[in-house]
This record gives structure tokens, C-alpha cells and sequence, in this order.
């Protein structure tokens, strides 16, 4: 499929992902080595610049002697594997109902102000990329931006600005929410879990 | 309002030690040999006899399903399986506990795990949750180098594994056969049932899969007695709950509390209020975007629990209230939502593949306005062509915000129909 782009480089993991890979098999039953087809992607993906390539692809399939259109199949179904490069910081920005309530159509606007970039395309000097995806899961701490492997929580078009100006300059700022708030509990205070415990 | 004392899931806000000495502290891990002498038969019925029912959103009773795994094994083992794919928007119960209180999910899974004779747990994680996957793995190698998992579990004489298996983004796999084959190492389409997973699950052999927070629960339910559990919210809706609310309320949070708190209550008391006070409330989907909204009147009284709200036509779902007010455009609102399922439908059933996709664009017309008076009932028409005609839930859950907003707010979809009209012939 012209989807898979094949760089011309052979792929194969080093030797210490070698070995993560013999644990992420050895946790399914024997002969069922086709379960570690998705931790095999992610590793693939991680070592090479988090993208997967015809070859990444092939290697995989190799590795669990599991035929090139299976684990085709499964990079080309799930969304977090990416069939072409992706930029340095993979902005991944909820647009699903409770994001959008909470203001995320603000935070694409910044990315197309401030980036120059719409969703699924990246900037030129490859640093960033945009992807508008569906539900992240995190919201009651909505609108939340992953990048990379990591939520930012609690977002304005302000905190988001901030955000990008100092993935720019290669800082990157502690993730969760980017207001003065625990975690999902409420920015006023918490209502529950009072008594000093929880302990008892 | 539930007392803290009631409350099972004590590190909710990760306040406290997530690890294995701040979990111990908690009561976590203390004295699980003695759960497990309970007996695997009898921690079945007192799961049963607790009430307790699914909290990912079905809603089935959880020990009436452990109770449907084979008790005597014909050579193939027994796997539980924890649905850890939390994605139905809304929804971010399930990740407080595995980042904050893995350790309450891992004793869970062995309690659950040895009451229903299985060799080993998969916790199914969704892929975007890395630092949650970082967490659980942690807490698993705490319990495996302390002997409570692993061989002779806790000193029990019995032996059970807990892995991690994480997802890579598809909404579909928090469907419990769909879930099965990615484990497996395929594309997430669900299968037909039957044959159910208690007799052939994950790699063939008998699973059961439960959510993560009906699987977190089980250990404090022995530990405090059935009769504490169903004796908190009201009969076949018992126990506590991890309430999600986002929207437009001051204080968008987590919280647990009891099942059949009214739901102005259960926003007044934790998140601050809606928006602009309560009058000023539109709408809210009271379980996640797959249960239908439901308009303020509704809501000034509704019960959020299971039974009350199938009374008025929504459900419980996963407990993920989504708040509207009077400034949200309610057709926009779900029209993201269509857009949601047409994204996330797997493509295997004709109807919700080409249905999905349908409903969005008849949605997105009604949002601007472009449509005709006739294409209301045409929508509705179509959302009753998918519903209950595809291999999973996937479509029922596509089509029953739109047959709400139509429910609830057509008029809101005519009067912006015929203003559009009104301007284009102007």
C-alpha cells in the first residue's frame, strides 16, 4: 500500500531493545507470540525517531515470524502508530465534546496562529506536528494536549502559547495540569478525602 | 454524602504514596491470605450478595459474571482480563486509580483472579495512558519482589501473573471481544457472541474481562462484608461510584460517592456548581457520550443511578457527567460526537461503518443550519437502521445521542433550520 513509505535503510532493534522485546513476548502464552505484535510496534516506533517505515515494519514481522501483512493490519488500524515522520513534539490536541466545551477550538486556532500549522501537518523545520484526535481520557481536566507521551492539562490559549514557546527552545515543561490544581480534584479544593487519612 | 470512611478509593487526588509502602498504609495488601481463604466459590456469592454491578458502563452484575468462568479447568486456563481502554469520552475514572492506586487494581486481580481460577491477569491499558503504564508496571514489580503476586501469591499456596498489555489507540477495544483479538495481536474488531469469553476468550481458553474499577473494588467488599456495600445507595444500584464531571461546571473534578445521589447534588456539593448557576444549565449527558442527554428538567431531579436513569430513557454508563450550559450550541456539542463514532468505528459492520459517517454529515448540516425539516425524522430513521443491527455496541452507542438531541431538542433543530431558510430566501 503507498501508505507504508520505505526509507531504503535496513531497520533492526539494538541490542538492549533486543532483549525488551524477549520480555514483552514472554509474557504471553507459548506459540502466541503474535500477542507482542503491538509492544514490538511501539518499541520499533520509539528507537526510530517515533515513526514506522515499510522496513520497521517488516523487521517486526520477522522478529515474531508473523507475516508482513498481519502486522501491517495492526500498524495501520491503530492511531498511535504513525506510517510517516512526525515532528520533534507530536502535538496530539482532544476535540472531542468535553475538550470542546472546555475551549479546545482556542488551542487549534494558537497552533494555526502561532505554528502555521493545521491538524496533520507539521512544521518545517520539524518540530512540531498536529493531530486533532478523539478522546484522551482526562476530562475533567479539559482541554488537554499530549505531547509526546505526556497530558498537559487545564489548558487557556495562554498556558497552550507558553507551552509551545518553550518546546521550541528544547524545554519542556512538567506535565498535568497547567493550573494551580491536584490532579483531578476540584481547583477550588477538595470536597472529599478531608479527614487526615485515607491512611486509616 | 458518602463519609470519607466509606470511601474506598483514598488516594484519588494522589495526595498520598502511590507505591507499595503508601498503599500498605492505606490497607491495601493487608492480610489478602485471609480474602483469599474465603474460599473461591464464596467470594463469588459475596460479590453477588454486594451488588455489585459493572462499572464500565453495562452495568451487569459483576459476581453473576465471574460465576459463568468453568470451575473445573479441561486443560485450558483461566484468564481475568482488566479493561483498562477508558475512552468513552467523558470518562477518567479508571486512570486516577492505576496512577494513583495501582496497588488497590493488582490486589483485585488477584482476588478476583483466584475467585474465578484464573492463572494470570492482563490489564488492557489504553495506549495514550504512558505514564500511567509506567505506574502500574512499577507497582507490579513492588508486588512481585514482596510475594504477593507471583508464585504463592501473598502465602496463599496459589500461584497468579499480572501483566500489562497496552493498547494503541482505537476507542473499539474497550469492547470486551474487540479487546480479546488486540491482545491477541490484531486489528480490534469485536466478535460474534456467542461463544462467550467465559468459554472461549483470549488465545481460546475461558476470560472474563471486567473494568478496572469493578475489579479495584472487590477486595474492600470482602474486607468490610457484602452488607456494607449494598447497604450504601439504594436496592440493585449499591455501592460507591467514581463520578467523572467536566463541562461547564466551576470545578470540573473527580469524585466518589454514593450510587442514587441526586445529580444536582453530586455538581453542587463537588464541582462548584454549573456555570453561571443552575439555571443556567441546558443539558447534560449524565454517563458518557454513549447514554443519551438529558434536558435541565430532568436533571433538577434525576437519581444517578443505573435504574433511575434507564427510567428516563439515558443510563449510567460510567458514571461521566457531561454539563452543558445555555451557551452551548447542543447540536455542535453532539455533532463532535458523531464525529467521535465515526471515527472510532472499526469498519467491520456495514451499518455503523457507512451509518456513522452518515449520521456526521446529516449532523454537521444541522448544525449550519442546511438541511430539511424532513431530514430530522430521515436521521432518526437511519440511527434506528444501526441501532441493534451490528456486531457490537459500537452502533447503538453512535446512534442514541442523536436520537436525544432529537428527543429532547428538536425544536432547537427546526428553528435553526427555518431561519437559515429564512435568510437564503431573503
Amino acid at each position: 500500500m503507498s501508505q507504508v513509505i520505505a526509507t531504503g535503510k535496513a531497520f533492526e532493534f539494538t541490542p538492549e531493545n533486543v532483549e525488551k522485546a524477549k520480555v514483552f513476548i514472554a509474557k504471553y502464552p507459548e506459540g502466541r507470540q503474535q500477542s507482542a505484535v503491538m509492544p514490538l510496534l511501539d518499541l520499533a516506533q520509539r528507537q526510530n525517531g517515533n515513526w514506522l517505515s515499510r522496513e520497521a515494519l517488516e523487521y517486526v514481522g520477522n522478529f515474531l515470524n508473523v507475516p508482513y501483512m498481519r502486522v501491517l493490519e495492526v500498524a495501520s488500524f491503530y492511531t498511535m502508530y504513525s506510517l510517516k515522520p512526525v515532528g520533534k513534539y507530536y502535538l496530539q490536541l482532544c476535540r472531542t465534546t468535553p475538550c470542546w466545551l472546555r475551549g479546545c477550538d482556542n488551542l487549534v486556532k494558537v497552533c494555526e496562529d502561532k505554528l502555521g500549522i493545521h491538524n496533520g501537518e507539521s512544521t518545517e523545520d520539524g518540530k512540531f506536528t498536529l493531530l486533532e484526535v478523539e478522546c484522551l481520557g482526562a476530562c475533567v481536566n479539559a482541554p488537554v494536549v499530549q505531547v509526546n507521551d505526556d497530558y498537559y492539562e487545564d489548558l487557556t490559549p495562554e498556558s497552550f502559547e507558553a507551552l509551545l514557546d518553550k518546546l521550541a527552545k528544547d524545554e519542556v515543561p512538567a506535565h498535568g495540569p497547567q493550573v494551580d490544581r491536584l490532579n483531578s480534584a476540584p481547583e477550588d479544593g477538595q470536597t472529599t478525602l478531608l479527614e487526615k487519612a485515607g491512611d486509616a | 454524602m458518602l463519609k470519607d470512611q466509606d470511601r474506598i478509593f483514598t488516594n484519588l487526588y494522589g495526595q498520598h504514596d502511590w507505591r507499595l509502602a503508601g498503599a500498605k498504609a492505606r490497607g491495601i495488601w493487608d492480610n489478602t491470605k485471609k480474602l483469599l481463604e474465603i474460599g473461591q466459590d464464596e467470594i463469588i456469592e459475596q460479590v453477588k450478595a454486594s451488588g455489585l454491578r459493572g462499572r464500565g458502563g453495562a452495568g451487569f452484575p459483576t459476581g453473576l459474571k465471574w460465576s459463568f468462568m468453568p470451575k473445573e479447568s479441561d486443560g485450558r486456563p483461566n484468564y481475568l482480563i482488566v479493561n483498562a481502554d477508558e475512552s468513552e469520552p467523558g470518562t477518567c475514572k479508571d486512570r486516577e486509580i492505576m496512577r494513583f492506586d495501582p496497588h488497590r487494581l493488582l490486589e483485585g486481580c488477584l482476588v478476583a483472579g483466584f475467585a474465578m481460577r484464573a492463572v494470570a491477569a492482563y490489564i488492557y491499558i489504553r495506549g495514550e495512558f504512558v505514564n500511567e503504564a509506567i505506574h502500574l508496571n512499577e507497582a507490579i514489580q513492588e508486588a512481585y519482589a514482596d510475594g504477593l503476586i507471583g508464585k504463592n501469591a501473598c502465602g496463599s499456596g496459589y500461584d497468579f501473573d499480572i501483566y500489562v498489555h497496552r493498547g494503541a489507540g482505537a476507542y473499539i477495544c474497550g469492547e470486551e471481544t474487540a479487546l480479546i483479538e488486540s491482545l491477541e495481536g490484531n486489528k480490534g474488531q469485536p466478535r460474534l457472541k456467542p461463544p462467550f469469553p467465559a468459554n472461549v476468550g483470549a488465545w481460546g481458553c475461558p476470560s472474563t474481562v471486567n473494568n478496572v474499577e469493578s475489579i479495584a473494588v472487590g477486595p474492600e467488599i470482602l474486607r468490610r462484608g457484602a452488607d456494607w456495600f449494598a447497604g450504601i445507595g439504594r436496592p440493585n444500584n449499591t455501592g460507591t461510584k467514581l463520578f467523572c464531571i467536566s463541562g461547564h461546571v466551576n470545578n470540573p473534578c473527580n469524585v466518589e460517592e454514593e450510587m442514587g445521589i441526586p445529580l444536582r447534588e453530586l455538581i453542587e456539593k463537588h464541582a462548584g456548581g454549573v456555570r453561571g448557576g443552575w439555571d443556567n444549565l441546558l443539558a447534560i449527558i449524565p454517563g458518557g457520550s454513549s447514554v443519551p442527554l438529558l434536558p435541565k428538567e430532568i436533571c433538577d431531579t434525576v437519581l444517578m443511578d443505573f435504574d433511575s436513569l434507564r427510567e428516563v430513557q439515558s443510563g449510567l454508563g460510567t458514571a461521566a457527567v457531561i454539563v452543558m450550559d445555555k451557551s452551548t450550541d447542543v447540536i455542535a456539542a453532539i455533532e463532535r460526537l458523531s464525529h467521535f463514532y465515526k471515527h472510532e468505528s472499526c469498519g467491520q459492520c456495514t451499518p455503523c461503518r457507512e451509518g456513522t459517517g452518515w449520521m456526521w454529515r446529516v449532523m454537521q448540516r444541522l448544525v449550519s443550519g442546511d438541511a430539511d425539516l424532513e431530514e430530522i425524522d430521515m436521521l432518526i430513521n437511519v440511527s434506528k437502521r444501526i441501532e441493534g443491527h451490528t456486531i457490537c455496541a459500537l452502533g447503538d452507542a453512535a446512534a442514541w445521542p442523536v436520537q436525544g438531541l432529537v428527543r429532547h431538542f428538536r425544536p432547537v433543530i427546526e428553528e435553526r433550520i427555518k431561519n437559515k431558510k429564512a435568510v437564503k430566501a431573503a
